[in-house]
């Protein structure tokens, strides 16, 4: 598996940190209910098809990226940058 | 019938035609009192103890493939109870004496073989840190025997003893762990529970849960809808899902774990050797294959095959632990998809939905939870009533943060197990 990044272009597998699922970077109110932390933190969609998750690289420019893949077939389809996919 | 030496040897004599298939190919009824989706080893063992030990015998197993084609068919088989913590800790070692029992419970040979399982230390932290478990084992009833380095170049000597980065200290040895032959447990289960009536139906997906004001209903399946009271969802990998047709999202992520077998070789590996600070650990099989694996391929994957890092990882971590290995050549390697949660411990509880039940959580560690996990979770669906050993199995606890088991110590976050 390889991964293109926005910076560095496209890097073995090997260079990256992974993270999970990019809900990660919908963090809730600091006044959320439970139930929204426990979302964010524990719950996942956990889908059989396409995903957005988070890479860090690690080995490369040290960006974190969102990156849009099949998790069936491992096809890899493209990735951002984290902070400008943030709103 | 029943398996005998005696009949072996008549069927030898007899051109093995005697030998039956070991369970119907019924077709769905309209109705159940109860049924399991999924049939992998925890569907079936659930199934098993369900008609066993609550006289429940109007129950199906649906399986979407072929009984055996899941993680139960796919895994290194090592059945062990070395847990550390309270909640894991009673469950394997219940499990492990379920294992014992298993053979002459289920008359089938799954070819349970207490070889002995040895996790080997290299630093004196580690050592601290494996003399607390070995005590946490004692206390919980199991065995567990610290050797130093002579204690376990004894039982291994093939190992690399000096070896600059991890020159192995000691071992914690737990002679009733071992292996199994995985296929046979599936078989052996599902063998028992359609002897006691179950209906065992193969090729049939579960699309759809009914669920009618807060009450489960039935399933949809591609074999048509099929009503029952009670319903238990025991699909490992894809527990996510199934969960969603019930509208709920789990604390699960799937994710891939690969393994490894080389061509038959004369024995070498007498027992189960755990090298932990290489992710690697290797037995060797009745067949003669040295059957090894190491850690998740660690991005989230349904695809039942992994990537060539974590390939080239394990192969390293084998020529770190015993350079002889370099001399086998690999036959094949696979990988399964594994239900991930946050804490890297299992769920056995009730849903928000009344009379639907979930098994799941298992992550790389399920096998020797087979009969253990079937017979609490038979105990859940027949009863309403956690089963003790069980009893700390709890969906809720990644809530509030109560209970949560995790036996790693790396934290109760997806990405760290
Ligand atoms: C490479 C590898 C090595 C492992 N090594 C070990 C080990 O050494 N020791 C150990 O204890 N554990 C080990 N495990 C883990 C263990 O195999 C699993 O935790 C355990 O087998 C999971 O439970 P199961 O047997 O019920 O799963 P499965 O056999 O996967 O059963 C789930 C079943 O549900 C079916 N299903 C899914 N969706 C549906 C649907 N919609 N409708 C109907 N049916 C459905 C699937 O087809 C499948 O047959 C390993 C796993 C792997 C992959
Ligand atoms: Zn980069």
């Amino acid at each position: 598996m390889r991964l293109t990044c926005p910076n560095c272009g496209e890097r073995d597998r090997r260079e990256f940190y992974y993270y999970g699922d990019a809900i990660a970077l919908r963090r809730p109110a600091p006044d959320a209910v439970p139930e929204a932390w426990d979302d964010y933190l524990h719950n996942r969609k956990n889908p059989a098809g396409d995903t957005t998750d988070l890479w860090f690289h690690e080995a490369g420019c040290g960006a974190w990226l969102v990156v849009d893949r099949n998790t069936v077939t491992h096809a890899v389809h493209g990735a951002t940058l984290a902070e400008k996919a943030k709103r | 019938m029943g398996y005998s030496g005696f009949r072996v040897i008549k069927e030898g004599l007899f051109g093995q035609r005697g030998w039956k298939p070991v369970w119907r190919d019924p077709e769905p009824k309209a109705e159940y009192d109860a049924i399991i989706i999924g049939g992998g080893g925890h569907g079936l063992a659930t199934a098993y103890y369900l008609a066993k030990e609550h006289g429940l015998t109007n129950i199906a197993v649906l399986e979407k493939g072929y009984i055996g084609g899941g993680n139960v068919g796919r895994n290194t088989t090592i059945v062990r109870a070395n847990y550390f913590l309270p909640g894991n800790s009673e469950f394997y070692s219940h499990s492990l004496k379920l294992w014992e029992g298993m053979e002459q419970d289920l008359n089938y040979n799954v070819m349970h073989s207490q070889r002995g399982l040895i996790n080997l230390f290299h630093s004196d932290g580690q050592r601290d840190a494996f003399v607390r478990r070995g005590n946490a084992m004692i206390n919980q009833g199991d065995d567990a025997i610290l050797l130093d380095t002579d204690g376990v170049r004894k039982h291994l000597p093939y190992l690399d003893f000096d070896n600059v980065r991890f020159p192995i200290y000691g071992g914690l040895y737990h002679p009733r762990g071992g292996t199994a032959r995985h296929d046979a447990v599936a078989w052996g289960y599902a063998r028992g529970a359609d002897q006691r009536g179950v209906d065992i139906i193969q090729n049939c997906e579960v699309t759809g849960i009914d669920i009618e004001g807060g009450v489960v209903k039935g399933v949809q399946t591609t074999r048509g809808a099929i009503k029952a009271k009670k319903v238990g969802i025991v699909v490992a990998g894809r527990s996510g899902q199934v969960a969603a047709m019930a509208g709920m999202r789990l604390p699960i992520e799937s994710h891939v774990l690969q393994a490894f077998v080389t061509e038959g070789l004369k024995p070498i590996i007498n027992h189960v050797v755990s090298f932990g600070m290489g992710h690697f650990y290797i037995s060797q099989s009745d067949k003669g294959g040295l059957v090894f694996g190491g850690d998740l391929d660690f991005y989230s994957s349904y695809a039942a095959r992994g990537n060539l890092p974590m390939k080239e990882h394990v192969m390293d971590a084998a020529m770190t632990l015993m350079p002889a290995i370099g001399k086998a050549r690999v036959l094949r390697s696979w990988g399964g998809i594994m239900d991930m949660t946050p804490d890297g411990s299992p769920i056995i509880d009730k849903t928000p939905t009344e009379g639907l039940f979930i098994d799941c959580g298992w992550c790389y560690g399920g096998f020797k939870a087979v009969p253990g996990s079937g017979f609490s979770f038979a105990h859940l669906m027949a009863t309403g009533q956690h089963h003790e050993p069980a009893a700390k199995f709890r969906l809720d606890r990644f809530r509030d943060g109560h209970g949560l088991m995790d036996e790693e110590g790396t934290g109760a976050q997806h990405n760290l197990h």
